[in-house]
């Protein structure tokens, strides 16, 4: 009996062992042989999902995208750290006697000595002076024969390399009386200056450290670069007043406005047009190349300054003290009239011809003291000056008073304030240098090839400002639209920058700038461009809350019949191995 | 008809055209004249038209140098650079209504109007009347930078140059009216400065803002012109006019008194004429006094009157020359006043000769009839209008149902200039040269259906409706007296805006009323209503369809809960039903 319920015992774990696996390879069978409606739809739903994939992603992507054109992201990154050589070409001309003989017979030759000029950003300035030493010619050596050094400079033929930033240094004997005796060097209103020789063994040696002492007083000087670039530059290089010259820009509008505040008393004639004949015409034709000048001039009536002046019974004149001369202009310039046909900054130059109730006027500066000029100018807007009727015109019954104004004494103050607004100070030269008086026009030619210089590397600057907040700004917000056209004004800007730096290097002054002034045009027009602004108002919050609604029901179908194929597909596997 | 004026004065331009020379030795080239016009109007109200006006002797249209003394620069600048001809701007708030009002001076649309004549050097007139519109919008704070070429229209026959004109090639002129903007102190603001003596002397006192926007009409204008030099018309000056016409309604104010003083208008009264003028005049209209019948009196006694034909009739004025001092004896300032001597009584006033009405009928949002009713209430005499209509392209016009009827017969215009409009770029325009009989009412109707605008071509409130720009009536009506032409340069300046063709009629242009008209206007929380209910239905349907192709469907044995066989099981078993 137990026997058989034991055999019977093994018979049935037999059969359990044989059906089960059978059941198994059933099943998996049947899985994998479903029945055809389960693999259709299957099937449906990987194409649904393929469809999805190859035609609607695309599709939305196409139709959705910001068109942003390509822009070279590497080069403006690289103009961050940019190395501008500014080579300055000297020509050094040795007249006889100025050189022991043995130094004589190592010329012609020529040196290089290079300046780092330190900046606050990377950029890196190196100033290079490529001094061309040889002896004078015959023409020279007679012109250099004369009594005087305004008459040596005047009769030495023209050089050769009289080109815009270059520079033709003499050296003169030692003891040549062409100089006062203790003064070692001359500087010229041309791109010519004087140096005095030496004898001895270093001669060559301190000869060379005099021309380059000139040579770099005679281009960019620290103090002009400071000028220039304001804040990029490290703190204690900075100039002492922080004068801020105007921006670099196309062209400027210069007005010359005449404020008569009391029309009553005074009736005001100025001959503008005769003084900007004379007097501003040639002062900006040297400028030429700066920009495009238009010049005009108004006369405001009852334009009034914003502050009352006070009453100095000492003197019985009012006085303007410094510290209110900020708030002088605002009131005025409601009336001056901004340029309305161009955008070109204005220069503007006020003539203030006190009312008769507070004149005469007087300005202070800051000790108390008058100031000599009466006059004052705002950096980066223009100038003002106070011109007081002569009270002797008061003792009469006839008003208004017949005020004629010394247009000279009014113009040699206007063209000093312009000078210093174009960052054009006066130079500052060592004890022992004599420095020529500007020729008529007002301006030093060397002076004019350093105001080139710093503005070309002023405009590098404000490119490489321009370009890398544009593509920063580009790079973090996507929906900005690049149009080709902008991206083609930021190649330009790029190419124009590495033209300037090649120019630059080659010595080309005019060149450079007219390069570093198309670099600012192109990156200022692509930095400016209204297409940029289009779709950044359009938030990507908001994006989702309209592809939500559409999105949501369509997407999570498809992805839940991709979840329960793949995790099918997974148990079948599994199965199946484990058949096998 | 209208235009004939100007041609007159062609000839004469040709001749001096060579001979523009400029004679420096003229210390002032430019002059003001400033004055002041009060008119008691029929209905009670009172009427204070200021002008100003700078005539400079000089060609502005050569480029260079130019010296602004009383003419503002910042036009000045603007007539150079884009080749200005004439210019007209006004800016107006409120409507002129010349049956109660009578005849104005000059008459403005309400809004801003702005049309402009370039020389015919221009090359793209399009291009500069775009940056001119622009540049105007910045000098006077208003909104004409909306000035674009679907409120842009090139009248061929109803504007033409006040002055001196060299042709009249209607391809350089062009015409805007926004009826949408409106007028304030800031725009007011910008136009006392252009004034010599800002509003610091002078009849400019009197415009203080809160007192001149408190009006039911307050036009103010920029005219600006070239006119004949001397009465040989040998050379050109530039006239600038600027014009601000009040009307107080002295009346509904004056608790029914008519009364009024200068003090009570504008809390202000004049103490000196503005030095700078050379011709400062106050007019007081006392038409109204005949000879043998004294009905007002103005105080102080006038030191003089001035007769002459205005606008057709008659009219006596009490002058007060603020240049004499003789009119300050008195009292330190002058508050003119005005006192009736007996009460009028209002309906005797005489009805102008041409007047009109605009009104827009129809119901519903689709269609609609734009109705122009022109008077003409001369008792014997005919005369012909020259009708400008512009309507915007959203007003789609049906040019086949434009009918005129006068006393009930179709009236055929003898002069019909349409120009259809396009979609988004720009409006109808249509002018027509109709007789209007003597005594007669005309009607002039025109069907149109209002288009569906796209959402974001809506305003901001668009449910306040779209304004459609006045008709604009040009007409020479006939004198009720005849005049001689006077002597141009020594009368007035109110008599002096249009130049006077012949002694038996006068130019008068007229607006009517700016229409208000409703577009169908849709829910603007609709594009997200739509997106959401496609979404939705997308969803929906794409969900079904979805189930339907993915899903399998096969029947399924219902499966029991073990309750639920449990239950069967007792009841089968008290059955004596196996159990399941």
């Amino acid at each position: 009996m137990a026997e058989g319920i034991m055999a019977e015992r093994g018979r049935m774990d037999r059969v359990r062992g044989d059906r089960h696996p059978e059941r198994d390879r059933n099943q998996a069978l049947a899985a994998l042989t479903m029945d055809p409606e389960k693999i259709r739809g299957k099937h449906a739903a990987l194409c649904f999902a393929t469809m999805a994939v190859m035609l609607g992603l695309p599709l939305w992507w196409k139709t959705t995208e910001t068109y942003r054109a390509s822009l070279p992201y590497a080069q403006i990154s690289q103009l961050d750290s940019l190395l501008i050589r500014l080579r300055v070409p000297v020509s050094v001309v040795f007249i006889q006697g100025s050189l022991p003989i043995v130094d004589q017979q190592k010329l012609p030759f020529t040196i290089v000595n290079e300046r780092d000029v330190p900046l606050k950003c990377k950029m890196k300035l190196k100033s290079r002076f490529q001094q061309a030493y040889r002896m004078a010619g015959s023409h020279e050596e007679r012109a250099l024969k004369m009594d005087t050094i305004q008459e040596a400079e005047a009769a030495l033929p023209s050089p050769k390399e009289d080109t815009v930033g270059s520079l033709n240094i003499f050296v003169i004997p030692e003891k040549s009386s062409l100089l006062p005796q203790d003064k070692m060097s001359y500087i010229g209103p041309k791109r010519t200056a004087f140096v005095r020789g030496a004898q001895g063994r270093q001669a060559l040696t301190v000869i060379g450290q005099r021309v380059l002492q000139v040579a770099q007083s005679m281009s960019l000087t620290d103090e002009v670069l400071a000028a220039a670039l304001g804040d990029r530059l490290p703190e204690d290089k900075r100039g002492s007043d922080k004068r801020r010259p105007l921006k670099a820009s196309l062209g400027y509008e210069i007005t010359f406005s005449l404020l008569n505040p009391d029309p009553k008393s005074h009736e005001v004639h100025w001959d503008i047009e005769g003084a900007m004949e004379s007097f501003v015409q040639p002062f900006l034709s040297l400028f030429g190349a700066l920009g495009n000048f238009s010049m005009d001039s108004q006369i405001l009536y009852y334009a009034m300054l914003g502050v009352t002046p006070r009453f100095d019974a000492a003197s019985s004149s009012y006085t303007l003290a410094a510290h209110s001369l900020p708030h002088v202009i605002n009131p005025v310039e409601a009336r001056l009239g901004s340029s309305a046909a161009s955008l070109n900054p204005v220069i503007n130059f006020l003539l203030y011809v006190p009312e008769r109730a507070h004149s005469p006027l007087y300005i202070q500066d800051k000790d108390g003291a008058r100031v000599a000029t009466n006059a004052f100018h705002s950096p980066r807007w223009g100038g003002i000056m106070v011109y007081n009727v002569d009270p002797k015109a008061y003792n009469t019954t006839r008003f208004p008073v017949k005020v004629n104004v010394d247009m000279v004494q009014v113009m040699e103050v206007f063209l000093a304030q312009m000078r210093l607004l174009f960052g054009i100070p006066y130079p500052q030269m060592p004890a022992n240098y004599v420095l020529a008086e500007p020729p008529s026009e007002g301006l030093r030619s060397w002076e004019l090839d350093r105001l080139l210089w710093a503005r070309t590397v002023e405009n590098l600057a404000t490119v490489t400002t321009t370009l890398t907040s544009l593509a920063e700004l580009l790079d973090k917000i996507s929906n900005i639209v690049i149009k080709d056209d902008v991206a083609s004004e930021v190649y330009l800007a790029v190419d124009a920058v590495h033209d300037t730096i090649v120019e630059l290097a080659a010595g080309n002054l005019h060149s450079a700038f007219h390069a570093s002034r198309e670099a600012v045009t192109s990156s200022e027009k692509a930095f400016f461009d209204p297409s940029l602004l289009h779709l950044l108002y359009f938030p990507d919050d908001q994006k989702f809350a309209i592809y939500i609604p559409l999105f949501l029901p369509m997407a999570v179908p498809i992805f839940l019949s991709m979840i329960k194929i793949i995790l099918e597909n997974q148990k079948i596997r599994k199965d199946i191995e484990k058949v096998d | 008809m209208a235009m004939a004026a100007p041609l007159a004065l062609h000839l004469l331009l040709a001749l001096l055209l060579g001979s523009g020379g400029l004679s420096r030795a003229e210390p002032e080239r430019d002059s003001l004249r400033e004055e002041l016009v009060l008119t008691p109007l029929p209905s009670g109200d009172v009427s204070a038209t200021f002008q100003f006006r700078t005539r400079w002797d000089s060609e502005l249209q050569h480029e260079g140098v130019s010296h602004y003394r009383l003419f503002p620069k910042s036009l000045g600048q603007l007539i150079s650079k884009y080749s200005v001809q004439e210019l007209h701007l006004s800016l107006t708030q409120g409507f002129w209504r010349t049956r109660f009002w009578g005849q104005p001076f000059l008459q403005a649309p309400a809004g801003a109007e702005l049309w402009v004549w370039f020389q015919d050097s221009v090359v793209d007139v399009d291009k500069s009347w775009k940056e001119l519109s622009n540049i105007l919008s910045g000098i006077f704070c208003a909104s004409l930078n909306f000035i674009d070429s679907t409120n842009t229209v090139i009248p061929t026959a109803s504007f033409k140059p006040l002055g001196l004109a060299n042709g009249t090639n209607h391809h350089f002129l062009r015409y805007a009216v926004l009826p949408r903007e409106v007028v304030c102190t800031e725009n007011l603001t910008p136009w006392k400065k252009l004034l010599p003596c800002s509003s610091k002397a002078g009849l400019s006192v009197l415009l203080k803002a809160e007192r001149l926007f408190h009006t039911s009409y307050h036009s103010q204008a920029v005219h600006i012109r070239p006119v004949c030099r001397d009465s040989h018309c040998t050379s050109v000056s530039w006239e600038l006019r600027q014009t601000l016409t009040v009307v107080f309604d002295a009346y509904t104010t004056g608790q029914g008194k008519k009364d009024w003083s200068l003090f009570r208008m504008f809390s202000r009264t004049i103490t000196e004429a503005c030095p700078l003028a050379s011709q400062s005049h106050v007019y007081v209209d006392i038409s109204k006094n005949s000879q043998e019948n004294v009905t007002l009196e103005v105080s102080p006694p006038p030191t003089s009157t001035y007769q002459a034909v205005v606008l057709g009739d008659r009219r006596t004025y009490a002058v007060y020359d603020l240049l004499n001092p003789a009119t300050f004896s008195g009292s330190r300032s002058l508050n003119l006043q005005l006192r009736w001597k007996q009460q009028q009584d209002s309906g005797g006033h005489l009805v102008p000769f041409l007047h009109a009405q605009r009104y827009v009928s129809g119901y519903g949002l689709q269609t609609g009839e734009l109705s122009t009713i022109l008077h003409n209430t001369h008792p014997y005499r005919a005369f012909p209008v020259l009708l400008l209509e512009t309507v915007p392209w959203y007003l789609r016009l049906y040019i086949h149902t434009l009918t005129i009827t006068t006393k009930g017969k179709e009236n055929k215009p003898s002069y019909i200039h349409y120009q259809p409009a396009q979609d988004r770029l720009r409006p109808h325009l249509l002018e027509m040269l109709i007789q209007l009989p003597a005594n007669s009412v005309t009607k002039v109707s025109i069907q149109f259906e209002r288009a569906l605008l796209k959402w974001t071509e809506y305003t901001p409130d668009p449910n306040h409706g779209f304004y459609v720009s006045p008709s604009v009536l040009s007409a020479l009506v006939p004198n009720l007296v005849g005049t001689k032409p006077a002597n141009w340069e020594d009368s007035p300046l109110f008599s002096t805006m249009f130049p006077i063709s012949d002694s038996s009629s006068h130019f008068v242009r007229l607006y009517t009323e700016p229409l208000l008209v409703n577009l169908p206007t849709p829910d603007f929380s609709m594009p997200y209503n739509v997106i959401c209910l496609t979404c939705t239905v997308v969803a929906v349907c794409y969900g079904s369809f979805y189930n339907l192709l993915t899903r399998t469907f096969h029947l399924e044995e219902p499966k029991r809960s073990r309750l639920v066989r449990w239950l069967a099981n007792i009841i089968r078993r008290i059955r004596g039903v196996p159990p399941l």
